[in-house]
This record gives C-alpha cells, structure tokens and sequence, in this order.
C-alpha cells in the first residue's frame, strides 16, 4: 500500500474544495485535492445558466465559467489533483485517509484535512409516496447532468416536485429543450427557490406553480404514466382531503431539498441538528483540530458564492495550522432564536479572524431587525425571504466588544419590525 | 397608468418592484439599487434575457458544448435563437469564450461558448474518458 505525506488533503473538487486548494496552495502548502469523478468543477460543470458570481467576481457567470476561473489557478499554482478516487475511511486517530481508485489503494497522511464533500440529493425513497416505482422519476441535478452534459432528455411531458432552483432552473431547460413542463407543485406555502429564479424560469414560459400542493401518489407499470396531486393545508401541513387531481406525465423531476454529506466524518465530528451538516467554528474548524470543512457539507447555501468565500477561509486556516502547528482554540457558540433556521458557523473563535453569519429566517419578513450578542451590534436588512440566506458581517470591532462583554455565547435573533 | 409588480433578476437578492407606466415614463419603486430601475424600465418597454444553452459539438470529448449570448437578447427570440443552435454542428477543440454566431438573428449579440471542448483522443491513445453511446443528433430521448 502506497503511503503519500502531504500538508493539506482537500476532498471533493467543487467549488468550496477548490477555493480552499488555492488559498492553501499559495500560503506555501504541499496541496492534494481528491476528487471522485473524472474532472474538477463539482456540480458547477452541469450548471450552465448564469448567475454566478455576482459577490465574488462582481459579474454573472455561467456555472462552467466560474468554475474554470478556480481550475486555471489550480493548475498555474500547483495543486496536485487526484481524479477518479474515492476515499473509504478517515482514521481521526492516525490521521490517515483510505482512498481507493485505479492505482489501488493509497492511504495520505496530510497534516491538516479539509472536507468539501458537498451535498447530495434527497431522494423519491425518502418521500415516501405511494403508488408504483415505475421508471421516469429523477432528481433534478441528475435530469440536469442528462441534459447539460450527456445531451440526454428523460421525457416528454414532465411534473415538477419542489420548488428549489434547481428544479426551477430545469423547468426553463426542459422547455427550451423541448419538453412539455405542466406544473411545479409545493408542499409549503412559499417558494424554496430564489424570486428572481420564479420569474425567469417559471413565469417567462407560463409554467404554473401550485404552493401547498404536493404528489400524494405515482402511477405506471414500467414508465411512469400519471401522478395525483392534492393540497395541503399552509399551517398544519395536513392533506386537505378532496382536493385530489389527477395529472397525466412520463417525467417526474424532484427538487425536494439537499442533504449534507458527511459520512466520512460523522462518526467522529459533531454534526448540527438544524443544518443536517458538520459543525464547524469561524475558522471553518470541525470539532476535531485537524479537520476543516466548508461548503453544503456544513449546511446547504443558496449562492455558490458564499460557499467559496468559506472555502477560503477553511485553505487559509488549514494553511496556517500547517505553518504554526496549531489555532487559537477557545470558543464561543452561536445561538439562534426561534425565528432562524440554518446557521453558519456554530462556534465563534475569540481570538480568530472576522468572518461572516449566514443565516436562513423561517419567515418572510418586509423589514426585519438582526441582533448579534446580547449587546454587539444590530442592523436591519428588507426583504428577507426563507429561500435567501442572510449574511451578516462580524468584523474586528464586534471581536473586541465581544471580548469586553465577556460574553459566554452569541444569540443570533431575528424580529420583524414595521 | 399602468401599475406592473415586477421582480428584479439582476441578482440573487430578488427585489420586489413596481413599475408605474404612463406615456412617456416608468417609475420604479422598491429597487435596492440601481440595476432595479434599469431592469424594470427594459421590462416594461422591451423584456430581454441572457440566453444560455447547449450545441452539439462532434468529435469532442463531449457531446456539448454550453453556450450563452454575449448580452441579453429580446425575449420574443428565445424560441428561434434555440432553433437557431439545434440547427448546428461544431468540431472541437472549442475555447472557452470562444464566439460561435456572430450577430445571432441580427440582434449584434454573439453565441459564446461557456466551457473549452477538448479534442477526443485518437484510437491509440486508449478509449475517451467520456463514453459517447449514442450518434450524435439532436437531443437524444432515453
């Protein structure tokens, strides 16, 4: 068995991992990045609509462009790639990660780990619908990858379930390409994809969206023939019983969400409740010293953007590990109200760097007041929208008045104001 | 006057605007910045998008190539400009940023290639990493 001792190891080659492979790379590191298909890029590759990089290059790229603008660095500054491996264990005693791929097995041995292992999609098992399992039933990053990058198109006539962007991004792709999109259906009362992506996917081709509707149940021997919808109530969530109807289709595509995937690591390292992914500090530490983490394995973003920006800080301060041997290790936790539901990070370093709060509110709110302590500093931001995370800026001067206050924790609240 | 609830797509925030047209003006209201009032004023008089697609490309390591128009394009010429790119072939090696229609349906914007298509290897050199299964044509059905 092969041995390779490197200073930082990045897993998964999409957005995050690369960023965090840079930062790492130029800080003097000897950088390897693992990645399980055949090229870097992650899901950006299949991405080919705009509207990336807005906050981070201050112009809109398609997911393929802001891709290649990390893999020319990553090639120019020397990050050692590994395509086409898999890894089978983290060993968090020995520090050694198993990987497998065509030159067999290769354990590394890397003074600091970054995992960027991203999120996969929720699947039609856990939905639980009734009915047959009949073919025509696809997620829509995988209906996505037939279409962008195989030139592959699973139907004729489709249905939508769930009204996260990518499904919504699909609903305008199938169109163009051909296919007859009746309808996307949500089970909650609000959208879960962006406003801009309702009016630019949905409502520029007349698609409808149903909110508080949902499928209740599948149809078709070998292919999928028809799906029955019903509505649900916007409180309880409970199926309104008679409101069921029938929609002929061949093509399911679901956009029920995205799960954190961190199977690698969760047996070791703390994992958040709320945000389903691994905890990690304003540093972008886990719970273990020697293990980083960023991107939709730490929580589902809605803005590749910001999952770059928490790359980089992951590669700085894996970086700077390398390089001193250790971080400042006392903490704080971030708690949060009621109100908010996802939250990055969960643990403040005291004596760290500034770093950023994003946040997700439960609730649509017209003008909203964000409080950081008790007693660090408010702000209020308009327009705030489940589907759109907020991001909050804790910079030097909230350190210092931290510090001052001598504050145990930090709460994080959200509140309506008129 | 025309009252017109419009949403912003400049940017992810997804402002919520008004549009109050009469004659001769668009006022805006609820923008959070100035692309609103830009966005909304093109809306209202002449709707316009950046187009982004696929063309097939032959002896590629990929079947497509991804593409988008170098500025938006009037919204009544989706349909046709998706025709338009159905209707060709290209050969890699494609660059990225690489122009593929100049002046597409006489609007003076350009077809541009998104990612780079590298050459598919000769036979010697081993399978493609990418299988082609099918023969390349217009969007194949599964």
């Amino acid at each position: 068995m092969r041995e390779v001792i490197t200073d930082t190891l990045v897993i998964g080659g999409g957005a995050s991992g690369m960023a965090a492979a840079v930062e790492c790379v130029e800080r003097g590191c000897r950088t390897i990045l693992v990645e399980r298909e055949e090229s870097i890029g992650g899901v950006l590759n299949q991405c080919i609509h705009n509207g990336f990089g807005l906050h981070v290059f201050k112009e809109e790229l398609t997911g393929p462009e802001y891709a290649q603008l990390f893999k020319s660095q990553i090639h120019q500054k020397g990050v050692e790639i590994q395509p086409d491996l898999f890894v089978v264990n983290i060993d968090p005693k020995r520090r050694e990660v198993v990987t497998m791929g065509k030159g067999g097995c290769v354990v590394y041995r890397p003074r600091a780990l970054i995992m960027t292992t991203g999120a996969r999609e929720r699947p039609f098992s856990s939905l639980r619908i009734p009915g047959t399992r009949p073919a025509g039933i696809y997620t829509a990053g995988v209906a996505q990858r037939f279409v962008n990058l195989y030139n592959r198109l699973p139907g004729d006539r489709a249905f939508i379930l769930g009204s996260g962007d990518i499904g919504l991004i699909m609903a305008r792709r199938l169109t163009l390409e051909g296919m007859k999109v009746l309808g996307v259906a949500e089970l909650m009362p609000h959208p879960g994809g962006l406003a801009r992506n309702i009016a630019q996917c949905l409502d520029d081709f007349d698609i409808p969206l149903r909110l508080s509707t949902s499928v209740v149940e599948v149809r078709g021997r070998e292919r999928l023939e028809g799906i029955t919808l019903a509505k649900f109530d916007p409180v309880t969530l409970q199926r309104i019983p008679g409101t069921e109807e029938r929609v002929d289709c061949d093509t399911l595509i679901l956009s029920v969400g995205l799960l954190p995937q961190n199977e690698l690591i969760e047996s070791f390292v703390e994992t958040e409740p709320v945000n389903r992914g691994v905890k990690v500090d304003s540093f972008m530490r886990t719970t273990h010293p020697w293990i980083f983490a960023a991107g939709n394995n730490v929580a589902i973003y809605d803005l590749v953007d910001f999952v770059t920006l928490d790359g980089k800080i992951a590669g700085q301060s894996a970086a700077r590990m390398v390089r001193d041997g250790f971080l400042p290790e006392k903490r704080i936790p971030l708690a949060r109200s009621e109100q908010i539901g996802t939250l990055i990070p969960s643990f403040c370093c005291v004596e760290g760097q500034p770093f950023t709060i994003y946040f997700r509110s439960k609730k649509t709110m017209k003008k909203a007041r964000v409080s950081i302590g008790p007693g660090i500093f408010e702000t209020v931001r308009l327009g705030i929208k489940p589907s759109e995370m907020v991001d909050i800026p804790f910079t030097v001067k909230h350190l210092g008045k931290l510090k001052q206050l001598g504050l145990t924790k930090i709460e994080i609240s959200i509140k309506e104001v008129p | 006057m025309e009252k017109r609830g419009l949403t912003c797509i400049s940017c992810p925030l997804g402002c919520d605007l008004e549009a109050e047209v009469t004659a001769d003006t668009v006022t805006v209201t609820g923008n959070r910045c100035e692309k609103g009032v830009v966005y909304a004023k093109a809306e209202v008089l002449n709707p316009q998008r950046v187009v982004t697609s696929n063309v097939l490309v032959e002896g590629g390591l990929s079947p497509l190539v991804s593409v988008k128009t170098s500025a938006p394009i009037p919204k009544g010429l989706i349909g046709k400009m998706i025709q338009e790119l159905k209707n060709i072939r290209l050969h890699a090696p494609i660059r990225i940023g690489q122009v593929l229609i100049r002046d597409l349906l006489g609007t003076g914007v350009d077809v541009v290639a998104t990612r780079a298509v590298e050459l598919l290897p000769t036979a010697q050199s081993g399978p493609s990493p990418i299988p082609i299964s099918h023969p390349i044509d217009v969007c194949v059905k599964l």
